[in-house]
């Protein structure tokens, strides 16, 4: 009976696992096969034909265009990251270390997430008004004096992406912070100031290590958006901007579905191995 | 508490100016949008203000309007409620059988995150393929669908594992030992105690689904989603609607998030009413 039992108990798991299994059977694991084979196919400049050749990975490796992609998604994903991990700490620490009342903690955070759950192709398109030639930024530097002409570079630019990516990405580096240094125990901090911490010691010594759990948290996230973004590069770029996934996205309008399968095929390594490293550096599950 | 009061004269009024000036930021622009998207009927995309109207805003409803927003927005709002329901569903009994542990358990806890890194345009692009490749037409309600999915899931997952690695297994052992049956256990243990968990699941299940664009971009077929009819209008019409549909769908979002938070309390405050005295489930 029990022997039983424990038999239908195991069955349960496998139940309860095969909606999840599907799922990401269907429209992940399915896609990327679909993916890998298509990258070994040809383009004829009008279709896509079934072939097993290395040309696309050839030139996608010898191309100079790849290469400027990567350069420059690198460097405004760095900007980003660095951007959005100083002003995410800065935030979770006024907001756990500050702010003492527990409502007003929470009300605050609150604040801060909600955007998140709105659309942030308006977040991104809400940015125009305010940016461009004539817009709020360029209005009120001009009436104060500070510039005679308006600023070109603000809309239509790098800039633009980069200020629209902190903006719609630094939450996702507050939260994971906010959540792991509400862990810490004030004991800790009173043990280091007993023990003659200043300030700034404190900080580096102590509540920056207790911070890396949440830090690698928000770095997955912030890099693996910024990386794999093209709205905003379509959106706020005036074609200024060359990112790598603006650019497999073009190469689909272009009904190129061989390369750019090749093309998101790396770009997808490259962020696994990204995470990858970082999902070593810290036991994430350990988070939850 | 102590550390700030150590150094309030000085980083703790940086703080706080950060922490108001990022404030002004996040919010910032869509407070402007909302501003003008009551433009005059002459006015344009930037200040100043000819006027005030709702012109902008019955022009949406306009069907002689470059983009017809209606069917948009009522296909986003049934597929993020299907969205919605498969996310709670799934990630529900994942989290179940994630609790007791199970061989290749690691595996799936990598699959779910590999499903949240990947890029959206890769996965967009390989279920549109996959179609075409079993000669068929992707559509919102298809392949959108599972592009959805495989942006929610990981969300809802990792909601569930933290909700269960919190829950006390004792509570259902003794349900149990009292007697009660697997379905009466689940019923009125593990769902009341995880409920507000679940909610969580479904407005991050309703609203990533209701604005995902970019995972949506190769798969809805002949019919546009709200975010895919908005960007490709961005470029070409350049109206104050654009922002009217912008600050409508922002208060729906708003609206969305309001009652999530709103059951989360009624939630809350049932169960502390609860815990005095004994009702009947």
């Amino acid at each position: 009976m029990a022997h039983l039992f424990e038999k239908i108990q195991r069955y349960s798991t496998a139940l309860q696992m095969t909606p999840l299994g599907i799922a990401l059977l269907l429209f992940l694991i399915g896609p990327i096969i679909v993916i890998l084979i298509t990258s070994f196919w040809k383009f004829n400049g009008f279709l896509t034909i079934p072939d097993f050749t290395v040309r696309n990975y050839v030139k996608l490796f010898t191309s100079g265009l790849t290469l400027d992609n990567y350069l420059e998604t690198i460097r405004i994903a760095a900007i980003v990251w660095i951007t959005t991990t100083v002003l995410g700490f800065i935030i979770a620490y006024y907001l756990v270390f500050d702010v003492l009342s527990l409502k007003a903690k929470m009300l605050l955070f609150l604040l801060c997430v909600v955007p998140f759950w709105t659309s942030g192709v308006i977040r991104m398109i809400a940015w125009i008004p305010f940016l461009g030639k004539e817009g709020v930024i360029n209005r009120v530097l001009m009436s104060i004096g500070i510039t005679d002409e308006p600023l070109e570079f603000l809309l239509f630019s790098e800039f633009a992406v980069i200020l629209s990516y902190v903006h719609v990405f630094t939450l996702f580096m507050v939260a994971p912070l906010f959540n792991t240094m509400a862990r810490i125990d004030p004991a800790l901090i009173e043990a280091a100031r007993d023990n003659g911490a200043k300030g700034w010691q404190i900080l580096l010594h102590v509540i920056i290590p207790l911070c890396k759990p949440g830090i690698a948290i928000g770095t997955i996230f912030v890099l693996s958006l910024t990386l794999s973004d093209f709205t905003a590069v379509r959106l706020l770029s005036g074609a200024n901007v060359g990112t790598v996934a603006l650019s497999i996205s073009n190469q689909i309008g272009s009904y190129n579905f061989a390369y750019s399968s090749a093309n998101s095929l790396f770009l997808l390594i490259v962020l696994l191995l990204i995470v990858g490293g970082i999902m070593r550096l810290v036991d994430v599950r350990k988070q939850l | 508490m102590s550390v700030g009061r150590m150094k309030r004269s000085n980083w703790f009024y940086f703080r706080t100016v950060i922490f108001y000036a990022f404030l002004l930021f996040l919010y910032g622009p869509i407070a402007v949008m909302g501003v003008l998207s009551f433009q005059g009927e002459t006015g344009g995309l930037t200040f100043p203000m000819r006027g005030a109207s709702v012109h902008w805003f019955a022009d949406v409803f306009n069907p002689s309007y470059i983009g017809d927003f209606r069917w948009p927005w009522g296909r986003s709002v049934i597929l993020a409620l299907i969205i919605m329901f498969l996310t709670m569903t799934i990630s529900f009994l994942a989290g179940l059988a994630f609790r007791k542990g199970f061989r290749g358990n690691t595996f799936f806890f990598y699959l779910v995150v590999a499903s949240l890194i990947a890029p959206s345009i890769l996965i967009s692009l390989g279920i549109g393929r996959m179609f075409t490749s079993l000669e068929m037409q992707s559509a919102w309600w298809s392949g959108a669908l599972g592009a959805h999915l495989t942006w929610t899931l990981p969300f809802g997952v990792l909601i569930m594992l933290a909700i269960f690695s919190r829950f006390d297994p004792r509570t259902e052992e003794a349900a149990r030992d009292l007697g009660a049956t697997t379905w009466q256990t689940l019923k009125s243990v593990i769902i009341p105690i995880t409920l507000p968990g679940l909610v969580g699941v479904a407005l991050f299940g309703f609203t990533l689904s209701y604005d995902e664009y970019a995972r949506t971009s190769q798969v809805s077929g002949e019919y546009n989603t709200l975010p895919l009819e908005l960007v490709s209008v961005t470029g070409t019409a350049s109206t104050p609607a654009l922002y009217a549909i912008g600050t409508m769908t922002t208060i729906f979002s708003l609206l969305v998030i309001g009652i999530s938070f709103l059951s989360l309390f009624i939630i809350q405050k049932r169960r502390s009413g609860a815990s005095i005295g004994i009702k009947e489930s």
